[in-house]
């Protein structure tokens, strides 16, 4: 027999996992930049230390392999945080009057995780790749 | 009209180049990227963020930036350009609310 404090246990343990992940609002955000498009998981060189001091300001470095000619280019490089209390890290959109597809940047680290980096081509395909930083001091909410 | 930003645009870049040659462009903007957000709700400064960073080489834009939450303050930008002619760059930074400030470097090729 189901009576009420069953459901409620099971549905706190429904909730229980995931209290603070904000695995949903990073699917979300992903579905926003690319749709559903299926990344592949290649052509990008994505450079993060392994462990930043300060998570404030953390460098990041993105090269994606693109010819960047009119015909052959990349036109946006998105960048997610797993882990901080927003996914949302920037959008970087691309034009052929760049010589090579690479950008530079500082990000904020609230704790150690993985930064996703998904890089549309103007052919439609999207490459995924990712990479773990941990971080001293959190950078998010100082 | 728009509103400027306080802060200094910085745009760092060689004064010459050959034809051809590949030349690194630096950006920043001095900015909180305030987020309003703390890990303990304890009182935070309002919002303050930068929404977007434009390049362009004269008119031509090469380089759009959409800023979030997790750009670190300061937003300092790097990318690299081939120079064929002389050409100015201008960078504009645009906050939430529409304030903007811009600065620009010329590049003489030759």
């Amino acid at each position: 027999m189901t009576t009420r404090r069953n459901l409620l246990g099971a549905l706190a343990l429904t909730l229980l996992p995931n209290p603070a992940r904000p695995d949903d609002a990073l699917a979300a955000a992903i579905r926003a930049a690319i749709g559903d498009i299926e990344p592949i998981d290649a052509g990008i060189e994505l450079r993060l230390p392994a462990i930043a001091e300060n998570g404030a300001q953390v460098p990041l470095s993105v090269l994606v392999d693109s010819p960047m000619t009119q015909e052959d280019h990349v036109t946006t490089i998105h960048v997610f945080a797993t882990a901080n209390p927003t996914p949302g890290i920037a959008s970087f959109h691309l034009f052929p009057g760049l010589a090579r597809a690479e950008i530079q940047t500082r990000i904020r680290v609230a704790e150690a995780q993985s930064i996703i980096v998904l890089a549309r081509h103007n052919n439609g395909r999207v490459y995924r790749t990712s990479a773990r930083v941990a971080v001293t001091r959190g950078g998010c909410l100082s | 009209m728009t509103t400027p930003l306080p802060g200094t645009p910085r745009i760092r870049i060689p004064a010459r180049a050959r034809p051809g040659e590949v030349i690194e462009i630096r950006t920043l903007l001095d900015h909180p990227m305030e987020t309003g957000l703390r890990h303990d709700n304890s009182p935070a400064p309002p919002r303050n963020m930068l929404a977007r960073l434009e390049i362009r080489r004269d008119t031509t834009p090469i380089f759009a930036a959409d800023l979030r939450n997790g750009t670190a303050a300061n937003p300092f930008h790097v990318l690299w350009v081939r120079m064929e002619t002389t050409a100015t760059f201008t960078a504009t930074w645009t906050d939430e609310h529409g304030r903007t400030a811009a600065t620009s470097a010329r590049v003489l090729v030759g």
